[in-house]
C-alpha cells in the first residue's frame, strides 16, 4: 500500500513539474507571449513577495471569513427547511415549484442585485454563498430525513421515542449524515460564492485581488492570485476531510472513502 | 372481548395479549383494499411463548403489527394485560428481521438508548447496557457500529436493546430469517435461556416449522393470504430447558413436526400456486 501511494505522490508531483516546465519553456522561447501568459518564475515571485510583506493575509482572511460564513448560514437555513419540508408533505408539495425556480437562476446575475442590498462589504459575497449553500444542504437534509430506514424508526418508536426524541437520535444523524457527504461540495460552493461576488464588486479578498491585476492587464497578478487560490480550496478540502472522518466513522463506506482520499 | 371480560370478573391473570376479530386490510395501488387478515382471534397467556406460521405473506408481520400497535387494525379489538390497546403498545419489546439498530450509535448506545429516553442517567444507562452486552455474549463490543458487527452480533445486540427494558411482552418478526442456519440454532440457544430467566409472554412470527416448535410452547399456523385465518393451534410438550440442536431428535419433535407439516403443506402451496 504504501508504495502505491508514493507511487501516486510521484506521478501527481511530476503531473505539475510537467505542466510548469512546459509553461516555462513555451514562454522562454516566446511561442506564448510572456505579456499574456505570464512566466511560472514570475507568478511564483509574485506570490512570494505578496506572502512576504503579509499584503496578501488580509485578502485571505476576509476570503475565508465570507466562505465560513456562507457555509454556517446557509447550512443552517438548508437543514431547517429540509427539516421542516420533510416533515410537512403539504408545504413541500407547494413550494416544489418556487424551490426549482429558485435553484435553476445563475446566482451570477444575483451578485449585482446583492452589492445594491447589503453594499459592497463581506455581506453581499456572504449572501451569494449562502444562496449556493442553502440548495445543496436543503436537498440532502430533505433526502436524509425521508429516506430513514422504516425499521430504525419503527424500532426506535417501540423503544418508547416521542417525536422529540425521534428527531434528536434518527432523523438528525440520517440527515447530517447526508450533509457531512456533500461537505465538500457545499464548503466548495460557498468559497465560490465568496470569490464571484468579490470579482464582481468589493474592497478586498482573493476575488478583489484577481478584479484588480485583470483592470490593469497585471496578468503576472492574475496568475498569482490564482495559484493562491488553488492552494486555498486545497487546504480547506483537506480540512473538510478530517472533519469528514471524525464526524462519519460509523458509515460501512466512511473508511474505504477516507484510505481512498487520503 | 367477552371470553376476556369474564376472564377478567373471574379474577384470573389476564392474557398478555388478546386479538378478537381483528382484521387487517391495505389499499391497494389501484384502488380498492387488499385484506392481508381476515377475522382473527388470539389469545396469548403471559409467560407462554406462542409461535406463528405461516406460508410467506400469509399476514403472520402483520398481526405482530397489530400487537406492536404499529399498523391499525381495519375490525375487532386487541387487549393487553387486560387493557384495550390504543396507539403504540408500552408493554411490548419489538425484534425485526431487518436491520433495525441505529447505524450512527455504537452497539452499547443502542443497547443504551432506550433507557436514556425514558430519563436514566447516561452512566447508568451506559453500565446496565454494558451489563447486557456481556448477557448476550458481547462485553467487548460495545465500542463497534452495527457495519463492524456480523449478522447474529447485531440481532445479539438488538435483542439485548429490547430486553433491557423489561418489556412484559416480546414480540419477535422472523428475527433471525436472515441468519445462516448454525447462528440461527446459537440464537435460539440463547434467547431461550435469556426468556427462561423471566419466561415473558412472546409472540414469536417465523416461516420455520422447526424452529417453531423447537422454541415454542405452542404453535399456531395461519393460513395462506389473502384473509388469513388460523388453521390449527397445537400445544409443544418438549421438556425445558432445551437444547434446539438435541429437540429434533426427540420424538415429539417428529411427531408435531408431522402433524403441523400436514396442515401447513397445503396452504404453501397456495402460496405458491398465487405466486406462479
Amino acid at each position: 500500500m504504501p508504495s502505491e501511494r508514493a507511487r501516486i505522490l510521484f506521478w501527481q508531483i511530476a503531473v505539475a513539474v510537467i505542466c510548469l516546465l512546459a509553461w516555462h519553456v513555451l514562454t522562454a522561447t516566446k511561442i506564448l507571449d510572456p505579456f499574456f501568459f505570464a512566466t511560472p518564475l514570475g507568478v511564483i515571485e509574485r506570490t512570494w513577495k505578496d506572502f512576504a510583506s503579509g499584503v496578501i493575509w488580509r485578502h485571505l482572511g476576509v476570503t475565508l471569513l465570507e466562505t465560513v460564513l456562507a457555509f454556517a448560514i446557509g447550512s443552517l437555513g438548508g437543514t431547517a427547511l429540509g427539516f421542516w419540508f420533510a416533515r410537512r408533505a403539504m408545504a413541500a408539495a407547494v413550494f416544489d415549484p418556487y424551490i426549482k425556480a429558485a435553484n435553476a437562476l445563475p446566482r451570477v446575475v444575483l451578485a449585482p442585485i446583492f452589492a445594491l442590498w447589503f453594499g459592497l462589504g463581506i455581506w453581499s459575497k456572504v449572501a451569494l454563498g449562502v444562496t449556493l449553500v442553502f440548495f445543496i444542504v436543503f436537498f440532502n437534509v430533505y433526502q436524509g430525513v425521508r429516506e430513514v430506514s422504516p425499521t430504525v424508526l419503527a424500532n426506535a418508536r417501540m423503544l418508547g421515542m416521542n417525536d422529540r426524541q425521534l428527531l434528536r437520535h434518527v432523523y438528525m444523524p440520517s440527515a447530517l449524515s447526508w450533509v457531512f457527504s456533500s461537505l465538500h461540495t457545499s464548503v466548495g460552493f460557498a468559497l465560490v460564492g465568496a470569490v464571484v461576488g468579490e470579482y464582481l464588486g468589493a474592497t478586498a479578498g482573493l476575488g478583489y485581488r484577481i478584479a484588480q491585476a485583470e483592470g490593469v492587464f497585471d496578468v503576472v497578478g492574475v496568475f498569482s492570485g490564482m495559484l493562491v487560490l488553488s492552494a486555498f480550496v486545497v487546504a480547506i478540502d483537506a480540512f473538510v476531510s478530517v472533519i469528514e472522518r471524525r464526524l462519519l466513522v460509523w458509515r460501512p463506506d466512511s473508511a474505504a472513502a477516507a484510505s481512498a482520499q487520503g | 372481548m367477552q371470553r376476556i371480560a369474564e376472564a377478567a370478573r373471574g379474577g384470573e391473570v389476564p392474557p398478555a395479549i388478546a386479538f378478537s376479530g381483528i382484521s387487517v386490510a391495505y389499499p391497494l395501488k389501484g384502488g380498492g383494499r387488499y385484506v392481508a387478515l381476515g377475522e382473527t382471534d388470539l389469545v396469548v397467556a403471559d409467560g407462554e411463548f406462542t409461535a406463528i406460521v405461516g406460508p410467506t405473506g400469509c399476514g403472520k408481520s402483520t398481526l405482530l403489527n397489530v400487537a406492536a400497535g404499529l399498523v391499525p387494525a381495519a375490525s375487532g379489538g386487541c387487549t393487553v394485560f387486560g387493557r384495550t390497546l390504543r396507539g403504540l403498545n408500552r408493554d411490548a419489546g419489538y425484534l425485526f428481521q431487518a436491520d433495525s439498530l441505529m447505524p450512527w450509535k455504537t452497539a452499547r448506545d443502542n443497547v443504551a438508548v432506550g433507557l436514556s429516553v425514558r430519563g436514566v442517567a447516561t452512566a447508568e444507562a451506559r453500565d446496565r447496557a454494558q451489563a447486557w452486552l456481556t448477557r448476550v455474549g458481547l462485553a467487548s463490543m460495545g465500542d463497534r457500529y452495527p457495519h463492524q458487527l456480523s449478522g447474529g452480533q447485531k440481532k445479539r445486540v438488538a435483542l439485548a436493546q429490547m430486553l433491557i427494558l423489561e418489556p412484559k411482552l416480546l414480540l419477535m418478526d422472523e428475527p433471525f430469517g436472515p441468519l445462516d442456519a448454525q447462528t440461527r440454532i446459537v440464537m435460539g440457544d440463547l434467547l431461550l435461556s435469556l426468556w427462561s430467566a423471566e419466561r415473558k409472554a412472546v409472540l414469536f412470527v417465523t416461516h420455520d416449522l422447526e424452529e417453531a416448535i423447537a422454541l415454542a410452547d405452542r404453535v399456531v399456523v395461519l393460513s395462506a393470504g389473502p384473509q388469513a385465518r388460523i388453521i390449527a393451534d397445537h400445544r409443544v410438550g418438549l421438556a425445558r430447558p432445551r437444547e434446539l440442536a438435541e429437540s429434533r431428535h426427540d420424538p415429539e419433535f417428529t411427531g408435531l413436526h408431522r402433524a403441523i407439516w400436514g396442515a401447513l403443506k397445503d396452504e404453501v402451496m397456495k402460496a405458491y400456486g398465487d405466486a406462479i
